[in-house]
């Protein structure tokens, strides 16, 4: 082996000698959640305060800690999202196993003096659980991780992101290594394919497969691309891997790269993510650096460099076509296929592109081997999925279960139940949870005990799509949330097939007619026909789901549109023109204040009977609601 | 004169630095409209000689990504999120706030006195933390309109001293 090939345990070495010497470790979460908290500033407030007590304060693990540290030394580490982002800013100390939530910087003082001076915990800064009343002590106990199986995501909030040397000390690159120095291309590719890895970006391609089409054709010139547009509103698992993980994401860019012969990869990011942006090109630069990436990786004579592209605010980038235009300096169209990208990608050379969460589990499948990757999840949906959980529910934030895990386990043991809209946690009011974003489908409660794998939800009509769980409680309007992706599409179609560009349109106008009243059942049956017609009539995944939500509004919520088109009536007063105005006679006082402010006098009552608002007369201004002091005046 | 001078000057430097081939369309733009604050026709025009591509492509290219803007945007931009988690969560509440403290009225974009600049973004992927108003680079999560409106009286204030 050549000593280029030795670098990774020399690296890995050095970093376990010096971080040896360290006692504690403080790792605040840096993450975008947290750090729109304040996160940044709790570690600045922790830093000084435990400088200014004499603590020995170590920012970055390197060959300049003095031997000498001693017991009263602390590494302020900082660390991807941890996950529990409702419960930011997170701040975890080892090796005491503690995870302090919701910390603010007046709580740096008790930190430092309690527990890294005195080893005490303290209690109120411990994730409470409000039901039970119980709190946590950390990570190992919290019943949010405990439920979880956290595989991809495991170094993801615990490693320093910013330190090549501490992902290569937790074994990291070494399967990349492997691959080019141990494994054929063909070896890489056929483990893949037997580990039953599947494209989790959205539609659940056998990754072996796409990577064999593209090691089949002829180089020279090849392209690995990572697809980190990842655009579905309510997902951010992928940019939560970028930020946390960089490596891991790169390192598996690296053995695709060795699997189909490629020498240049590209990440495509959104530009929405500028801190996932800043942390990806910093492991870039840092892993060229150490000669990981570059010319003669690990002393061969492959060479991979990956270039960083930033995205313009366009969803159908997110299609792989359209993506690879855009690389291209293009408006970002999708072209038909075949030919598929495999065949004729980037500048029309072949072209695997996958996803930020796939490529991060590439090292884990060659760690695992097919097998034991195998262990986990289901037969035809191998390993685990990431899931953003937000909406309604009480503990938000970035999850990973085993594929066929039940949504009942995700949103009530995980998530801790559904939340009202006030954010407070209440016992009944699940109605519905959305999955896949745009192209995916709303399930409901009869949904919550289906293993969720690919195939099941597309069996249902659903799709695990990027892996973004809005959960929504009862107060929600489902013709809102489908008139909502409506919109999306409409904006976000690219325009070059008719039925996506017209018809997204179309359908927008006649929801946006539902909810202002003006709709029958014939618009109903006029939105199905225009959905088939768009799924038929388009070109890329865009236009063939964007009728996906409003259908499955339509299939499982039927009485609620049919209830806002045949009796006016939006139960959750959610859409203004179908909520009319009316007094809650239990709340009516009786006071009079309503009829006499109602400038078009369509209140009547007396003193002795509650107030009445005659329908046909109200002009819906709200000045009865808004002079109500007892809150009797409902609906708008 | 002098201006133009100096608009072809910059354009040219922008181009040297992202790299002067015709795939870098997309990079040069963000790199122009980081420089300029937005993309004047005469920017357009520089960058598809500095590149050798048609006036009309770098157009096209430019009015189809969301994040590019041919007009100018105000002082300060508030970006509101109505990704599903925010709308579940109440975003259209605090967007109409704004729009009204403001007097914008429904698609106009920036106040009359060049102040301030509204978006609606799709996802900002700070779903955790639902909704999310992002004024200027500072993000306020767990937002209502009384949050957004403080943040913006705060911004207002903060120009009056």
């Amino acid at each position: 082996m050549t000593s280029k090939a030795e670098t990774l345990e020399k690296i890995a070495e050095a970093y376990r000698s010096q971080s040896a010497k360290i006692q504690r470790r403080v790792v605040v979460c840096a993450g975008t959640g947290c750090i729109a908290n304040g996160s940044l500033k709790v570690r600045d407030a922790i830093m000084k305060l435990a400088a200014d007590k004499g603590l020995n304060i170590v920012v970055e693990i390197n060959d300049s800690i003095p031997e000498s540290a001693g017991v009263q030394s602390v590494y302020m580490s900082r660390s991807g999202c941890q996950g529990f982002c409702q419960q930011g800013p997170l701040v975890t100390i080892e090796p005491d196993g503690i995870l302090y939530c919701k910390v603010k910087v007046e709580d740096a003082e008790d930190i430092v003096n309690e527990t890294l001076i005195n080893h005490k915990v303290i209690d109120r800064l411990l994730y409470l659980d409000i039901e039970s009343q119980k709190r946590f002590k950390g990570q190992t106990e919290i019943p949010f991780y405990t439920r979880q199986q956290r595989t991809t995501l495991d170094q993801c909030g615990f490693i320093d992101p910013h330190d090549i040397n501490e992902y290569i000390a937790e074994g990291g690159y070494a399967q990349a290594r492997r691959a080019y120095l141990e494994m054929t291309p063909k070896e890489v590719c056929d483990l893949v394919l037997a580990s039953g890895l599947r494209g989790k970006g959205g539609g659940g391609f056998p990754t072996g497969r796409k990577w064999l089409a593209a090691m089949a054709e002829k180089g020279p010139k090849k392209y690995v691309i990572c697809n980190a547009d990842e655009g579905d509103p309510g997902a951010f698992m992928d940019r939560s891997l970028m930020e946390g993980d960089p490596h891991r994401v790169i390192e598996g860019m690296m053995i695709a790269a060795r699997g189909i012969g490629a020498d240049e990869g590209y990440m495509y990011v959104r530009a929405e993510y500028p801190l996932a942006v800043e942390r990806v090109r910093k492991a870039v630069a840092d892993a060229t650096a150490a000669g990981i990436l570059g010319n003669s990786i690990f002393g061969t004579e492959h060479s991979f460099n990956i270039h960083i592209m930033e995205g313009a605010g366009a969803f159908v980038c997110g299609e792989e076509t359209a993506l690879m235009a855009s690389i291209e300096g293009n408006r970002g169209m999708p072209k038909p296929k075949p030919p598929f990208p495999a065949q004729k990608g980037l500048y029309g050379c072949p072209t695997i592109i996958n996803n930020v969460e796939t490529l991060g589990t590439v090292p884990i499948v060659l760690r695992e081997g097919a097998e034991g990757f195998r262990k986990v999840g289901t037969e035809l949906s191998p390993g685990t999925k990431t899931f953003a959980l937000s909406g309604n529910v009480e503990n938000t934030g970035l999850i990973e279960v085993p594929f066929g895990t039940t949504l009942r386990h995700i949103v009530f043991d995980i998530g801790g139940g559904v939340t009202d809209d006030d954010n407070m946690p209440t016992k009944k009011m699940f109605k519905s949870v959305q999955i896949g974003g745009p192209s995916g489908a709303c399930l409901t409660e009869k949904d919550l005990d289906l293993p969720l794998d690919f195939d099941n939800l597309k069996k249902i009509g659903a799709m695990v799509g990027s892996g973004g769980l809005v959960v929504m409680n009862d107060q929600t309007c489902m013709v809102q949330i489908a008139r909502f992706f409506m919109q999306f599409t409409q904006n976000e179609s690219c325009g070059k097939c008719v039925l996506c560009r017209e018809g997204t349109k179309q359908m927008l106008l006649l929801m946006d007619k539902i909810i202002a009243g003006e709709g029958t059942m014939e618009t109903i049956e006029t939105l199905e026909a225009l959905a088939g017609a768009i799924q038929k009539g388009s070109l890329c995944a865009l236009g063939k789901t964007a009728p996906n939500p409003v259908l499955s509004v339509l299939k499982h919520f039927r009485e609620e549109m049919v209830e806002h088109v045949v009796n006016k009536n939006c139960k959750t007063h959610k859409c203004k023109a179908l909520s009319p105005y009316h007094i809650d006679p239990t709340k009516c006082r009786k006071c009079g204040m309503c009829a006499k402010k109602c400038p078009v006098q369509a209140i009547r009552g007396d003193r002795q009977t509650a107030y009445v608002i005659e329908e046909e007369k109200c002009i819906r201004c709200g000045t009865c609601k808004l002079n109500c002091k007892f809150g009797a005046v409902e609906g708008a | 004169m002098q201006e133009n001078m100096d608009t072809a000057a910059r354009v040219n430097a922008i181009i040297e630095r992202v790299g002067r081939k015709p795939e870098m369309l997309v990079p040069v733009l963000q790199a122009a409209q980081e420089e300029f604050k937005y993309l004047p026709e005469d920017v357009m025009t520089l960058i598809a000689e500095g590149l050798g591509v048609s006036a009309a492509k770098v157009y096209g290219v430019a009015t189809f990504y969301a994040h590019f803007t041919l007009e100018p945007k105000g002082k300060h931009v508030i970006r509101c999120c109505d990704g599903t988690a925010c709308h579940v969560k109440g975003s259209m509440a605090i967007m109409d706030a704004i729009r009204n403290h403001l007097n914008l009225a429904e698609g106009q974009k920036t106040t009359k006195d060049g102040m301030f600049s509204m978006e609606i973004v799709s996802c900002l992927g700070a779903c955790g933390l639902a909704p999310v108003m992002v004024l200027d680079e500072k993000v306020h999560g767990q937002s209502n309109d009384k949050v957004a409106l403080d943040a913006i009286k705060e911004c207002i204030a903060s120009e009056e001293k």
